[in-house]
């Protein structure tokens, strides 16, 4: 399977296929990302990581993955430092980039700027977050942590808990979790489900999802809980945000009927909606999560970039 | 039921069937009042139709559409004629087809696209997500503008 030099810009990129293919080198890939063994993969390949929006663990495990492998980064992680400060469109700050780097990696406030640097530039471009938007590699995470700790996809019930609306990392997974033929619970306040478009193509490609509105009722039945944070930063309206901040809390009274093997999963950075109580008990997850961020990224960059070699 | 009488106009280009109440955004597509036209203009909104029960018609004297017109009519109403008159005889008749890609006709109503932030050199791109009712699917965003009449450039 060749992936060199092709954009990942939405998860719809990827076939099942495709991302099963990048899950296992993924997996192949994580005695270098722990740093028990040493690769030069990427040795001389340089990777633009443009960062318009803030960003913690996408930011740093894209540039992890890429030293691990050998090769090096530039970039910025706050555009107030750059030239798009005096104007500079994104297609003018894309074609700078590509004459620098081989890669880009992109997040940005904009739905569709990745396909955008796309279209502009002949590196390729992966999207780390456009807006409420796509998000793939966070999908790809998303799935190589079920498939790590539950040792399959499918046949999960995957319980998707708190902002569906503006959360773009349900959106992304939803998809996917759609072509894997996982049963998807979704969870959200009424104002805060899941878009149409979302649903509608659920529904399209044969996905198997359901509605609730409680998060007690199906705890008992869920094989994974992936919750969610309330973004308060893409509410229009603060008064929205106020009437559903809070709306659902994981803690152990919650957990406490739940399937001893329920994994509780969170694409980070959690305020309230996970107890810190959680942490430190038999569901936590997410913590191995963000980590598996690091293989992942290192196998879509070496797919890209290079030969698929770890 | 009575017929209404159109006046025959003797050069120009008569809109017929268009889907009723659009006749005024097809108005605003073909540039009027804006573009200062001398000749005579003249709209019949809901006039009886043995095809479609209700149609809104749009005469315009003088005046022949371009293709990018033409194709923001297909979109709001896309059972339209387009009837090229020259000295009183219909010298052309085609219905106007919607396209399965719209590119730069049609804004975003997301107003968080790409294609919405000031000085992107990035045309918005559409692919067809449902006929009837239209609905169209942003090419960069993704997301589903169901309003297209509201948002034509």
């Amino acid at each position: 399977m060749d992936f060199t030099g092709r954009d990942l810009v939405s998860i719809r990129d990827l076939s099942k296929d495709d991302i099963l293919f990048i899950l296992d080198l993924a997996a192949k890939a994580m005695p270098v990302a722990r740093g028990d063994r040493r690769s030069r993969a990427l040795d001389g390949r340089i990777l633009a990581t443009l960062f318009f929006e803030p960003s913690t663990r996408t930011r740093l495990s894209f540039e992890t993955a890429m030293q691990r492998l050998g090769g090096s980064v530039i970039g910025f992680s706050d555009a107030s430092g750059t030239s798009v400060t005096k104007g500079e469109t994104l297609a003018d700050t894309v074609r700078m980039a590509e004459s620098y780097a081989d890669a880009i990696v992109l997040r940005h406030p904009y739905e569709g700027a990745a396909k955008l640097a796309a279209d502009f530039s002949s590196k390729p471009v992966i999207n780390a977050g456009d807006g409420a938007g796509q998000h793939p590699t966070q999908t790809l995470l998303d799935l190589f942590t079920i498939r790590m700790e539950k040792g399959e996809i499918a046949e999960n019930n995957i319980v998707l808990v708190g902002d569906l609306k503006y959360g773009r990392t349900v959106h992304s997974l939803s998809y996917a979790l759609s072509l894997f033929g996982a049963s998807i619970t979704l969870v959200a306040p009424p104002t805060l489900q899941m878009p149409p478009e979302v649903l509608s193509h659920l529904r399209e490609t044969g996905g198997r999802f359901n509605q609730a509105e409680s998060l007690e009722s199906v705890i008992p039945g869920a094989d994974v809980l992936y919750v969610t944070r309330i973004q308060k930063e893409r509410f229009p309206d603060p008064e929205e945000y106020r009437k559903v901040e809070g709306a659902f809390r994981v803690d152990n009274a919650l957990l406490a009927n739940a399937k001893r093997s329920l994994i509780v999963m969170h694409p980070l950075p959690r305020v309230t909606e996970i107890a810190p109580e959680v942490d430190s008990g038999p569901h936590c997850r997410y913590f191995n999560q963000a980590f598996y961020g690091v293989p992942v990224r290192m196998a879509l960059l070496s797919l890209i970039l290079g030969k698929g070699e770890i | 039921m009575r017929d209404v009488k159109v006046t025959p106009i003797k050069n120009g280009t008569v809109i017929d069937h268009i889907t009723p109440g659009m006749a005024l955004h097809v108005l605003k597509i073909i540039g009027i009042p804006d573009t200062g036209v001398q000749s005579t203009v003249s709209v019949l909104m809901r006039v009886p139709s043995h095809k479609e029960k209700w149609k809104d018609i749009v005469k315009v004297e003088d005046r022949e559409l371009d293709k990018s017109q033409v194709d923001k009519i297909a979109l709001i109403a896309p059972n339209a004629t387009i009837n090229i008159i020259r000295n009183f005889n219909v010298v052309e008749k085609h219905h106007v087809e919607a396209p399965d890609e719209v590119v730069g006709l049609v804004r975003c109503e997301n107003p968080s696209c790409i294609t919405n932030k000031p000085r992107e050199p990035v045309r918005s791109r559409f692919t067809v997500a449902c006929r009837d009712p239209l609905q169209l699917r942003c090419g960069y965003c993704e997301r589903i503008t169901t309003d297209v009449a509201k948002h034509l450039f």
